[in-house]
């Protein structure tokens, strides 16, 4: 039984673990699929976390009455729109100043990470606050709420029903995301975009648009991933670089997943279990980073034996990484 | 070849309005040109810099701007800058060969660490040794290594076409960890650094009685020699063939793959070096923090330089300067160090976006009538 027991509190954490990878490489996929490679993720979920924070420090510290409603929706609103500005200066010069991908995207990420931990480590020096540090206890409690009944259901409860309700949400958007790839119109169009854009183009389809909606909305689901992150799993608290590679991981799990985000799941929560892995099984310490580099050697192994392979739909969209300019097909 | 191009909302609508705007490219932009644009967005990202800062810091813009000088110039802080230029410029000039292949080697913080890693292993173990030899082995030990972790994706890249910026990007990662597995292993005290009291043999030598002179001349060095073998040597030749087209790198009888492997064996190669350099020359001691994202910084400052070791130069200067600016702005405030980062940032996203008005030409049609008829005639 302790053994069962272990095992389902191993899962938990690794879904815990896995959801911010999720987020991640759900947005990732999104935008990929337009041909559009954003190295710019990691520093977008850097933004998305702390402007939630900033969001949530100011509800918090209004003197208002914390409502839970509102202590969900203003940070969750602002974490959106600060991942879309992100995302916007992404799109603006690699789709429309037609900017190199890769230099635009590293540039994103170093200025996104320095943004997160400039304010959350300056936050209350510029507000001039009296909180001694970073911490949104009461706007975490709220996003930590779990169904009523979590506690009644024994392992089963602890299983499906002990998250907060962005655990669901990172299922659920990887879903409709997979959906709405495979099985719709918009999905085939975008799909064209990433594949071969300039005979999506001559077929009719507004290549600029879709690699702006696809740049701009993948980059606000990445953006969520690094809110669940501050705002569920550290239960509130800022710390500065305390979010770490995630977001390069999730751009391995985008390989990883073969570029479809109902597969990612199982990739996320994998990634993230092997992340926790060493509290579980009696290795020595001395071997732990050697675990750590498990996923990294899994993502490379994929990225090789996909390309071997050459199967069609296993393949990174064609045009990954190249801007699409009309006066050069 | 000044193919005309619409932009406008109505492109897809098969209005017969003319378009607003239109975009050609230019065949060649004049020099002048091209320094202008360059100057201007330098000049505005500044502007804009100074701007947040003032808005932030709440302090008078004439002392933030001292502050910015006194903390890459200041009398303690010049040698300090000095090195920093060295170790990025050293990074940028070993990825620029595979950048011109049109090769996104994304790895160069791993194949920095694991030239790092490699020289600390033989620094730890090669006490039987003469200094002489132990110094040569720390050299070749990490270049080598750097070599080796630059060829992996290379050969994979030239046989199976896997995806290269994926693929040496996981790679640092992978180094990242093996460096911590070091640490553990190396230090029983559970430090997170391996120091200078381990790391003991095959030092390389001080000169002129400045710990950072040897590092400085090496990548001086480095520089001209880079200039020389991309402009003036067959390699280089080959390398920018491969680059503008395989095919036609195919076509004139160059060997692809074996241009490929090569150039990234000297990419990782020389990144290594600068990881020896680090550590053999520097600090003697070693952590995954190393590099501390040089490898990539030097990306982009490899590409802002178009790829020219010279150019480098002034790019790593301008990068440098403004971020230990920043970070003497944000010290002497007592506010978080990262705000170099954001500052760099920004300077990246216009010196980027600015690239556009250097090979595009904007046209706004204001006369919209005559577009029309234009158009009209073209349909008839």
């Amino acid at each position: 039984m302790a053994i069962i027991e272990q095992i389902v509190e191993l899962i938990v954490r690794a879904i815990m673990q896995g959801t911010p990878l999720l987020f991640g490489s759900t947005g990732e996929i999104l935008t990929e699929k337009s041909g559009n490679l954003n190295l710019g993720i990691p520093g977008i979920m850097y933004i998305g976390a702390i402007s939630g924070v900033i969001g949530g420090f100011f509800y918090q510290n209004s003197g208002a009455k914390i409502i839970t409603v509102l202590a969900i929706i203003i940070p969750l609103l602002s974490s959106l729109l600060g991942s879309l500005i992100a995302s916007l200066i992404y799109g603006f010069l690699t789709i429309t100043l037609r900017a190199n991908q890769n230099v635009t995207g590293l540039a994103l990420t170093t200025f996104g990470v320095g943004i997160g931990n400039f304010f959350g480590g300056s936050l209350i020096k510029i507000t001039n606050s009296d909180t001694p540090y970073l911490a949104l206890s009461k706007i975490s409690a709220a996003y930590r709420t779990t169904l009523p009944f979590a506690n009644k259901l024994g392992l089963f409860g602890q299983l499906f029903f002990s998250y907060g309700f962005m655990v669901y949400l990172a299922v659920i958007i990887a879903l409709i995301v997979s959906f709405v790839l495979k099985r719709t119109r918009v999905g085939l169009q975008l799909r064209s975009v990433g594949e071969s854009p300039a005979t999506a183009d001559a077929a009719g389809v507004n290549v600029n648009r879709y690699k702006y909606f696809a740049t701009c909305i993948g980059g606000m689901i990445a953006g969520l991933g690094g809110l669940y992150y501050i705002l569920d799993y550290s239960k509130g608290i800022w710390a500065n670089d305390a979010f770490g590679d995630r977001g390069w991981l999730a751009i391995a799990i985008v390989i990883f997943a073969i570029w479809r985000p109902n597969v990612s799941i199982l990739g996320s929560y994998l990634f993230g279990g092997l992340y926790i892995l060493f509290n579980y099984v009696s290795v020595s310490m001395n071997l732990l980073p050697l675990m750590q580099m498990l996923p990294y050697v899994v993502t490379i192994i994929v990225l090789v034996i996909v390309s071997m392979r050459k199967k069609r739909e296993n393949q990174p969209p064609a045009s990954l990484g190249t801007n699409y300019f009309r006066e050069e097909r | 070849m000044n193919k005309a191009i619409s932009i406008s909302k109505k492109e897809h609508t098969h209005s017969k309005a003319a378009p607003f705007i239109t975009i050609t490219k230019r065949d060649a932009s004049s020099l002048k040109w091209n320094i202008a644009v360059r100057v201007i967005a330098i000049i505005a990202a500044l502007a804009l810099s100074a701007i947040i800062t003032v808005l932030i810091t709440g302090e008078n813009p004439i002392e933030l701007f001292s502050t910015v000088i006194d903390g890459a110039f200041g009398q303690f802080r010049i040698w300090g800058t000095a090195q920093a230029v060295a170790m990025l410029l050293g990074i940028a000039l070993a990825l620029t060969p595979a950048f011109k292949m049109k090769f996104w080697n994304t790895g160069g913080e791993g194949q920095v660490l694991i030239g790092a890693l490699a020289s600390a292993l033989v620094m730890m173990y090669a006490q039987p040794l003469p200094h002489w030899l132990a110094c040569i082995l720390v050299v070749v030990a990490g270049v080598a290594a750097g070599a080796v972790w630059g060829i992996i994706p290379a050969v994979f890249k030239a046989y199976w076409k896997t995806n290269e910026t994926l693929f040496t990007l996981m790679m640092n990662y992978v180094a990242i960890q093996l460096i911590k597995f070091f640490l553990k292993v190396a230090d029983k005290s559970g430090s997170s650094t391996v120091g200078p009291s381990l790391l003991l043999y095959g030092r390389l030598p001080v000169l002129f009685g400045q710990q950072y002179m040897f590092n400085i001349i090496v990548v001086t060095a480095l520089t001209v020699m880079m200039y020389i073998y991309l402009k003036r040597s067959k390699h280089g030749y080959e390398i920018a063939v491969v680059g503008e087209s395989e095919n036609t790198a195919k076509y004139i009888g160059i060997n692809v793959k074996k241009v490929i492997i090569r150039t990234m064996a000297l990419s990782g190669a020389l990144c290594g070096l600068i990881g020896v350099l680090l550590v053999g020359a520097t600090s003697y001691s070693i952590d995954p923090n190393l590099a501390g994202g040089n490898g990539f910084t030097a990306i982009m400052v490899s590409w802002l330089a178009k790829f020219n070791p010279i150019i480098m130069i002034f790019t790593t200067l301008l990068i440098v300067v403004l971020s230990r600016g920043a970070e003497n702005v944000s010290m002497t405030l007592g506010l978080n160090k990262s705000f170099s980062d954001i500052l760099t940032g920004i300077i990246l996203f216009f010196i980027i976006g600015c690239e556009f008005f250097i090979n595009y030409k904007i046209h706004f049609n204001i006369k919209a009538k005559s577009g029309k008829e234009a158009e009209d005639s073209g349909n008839n």
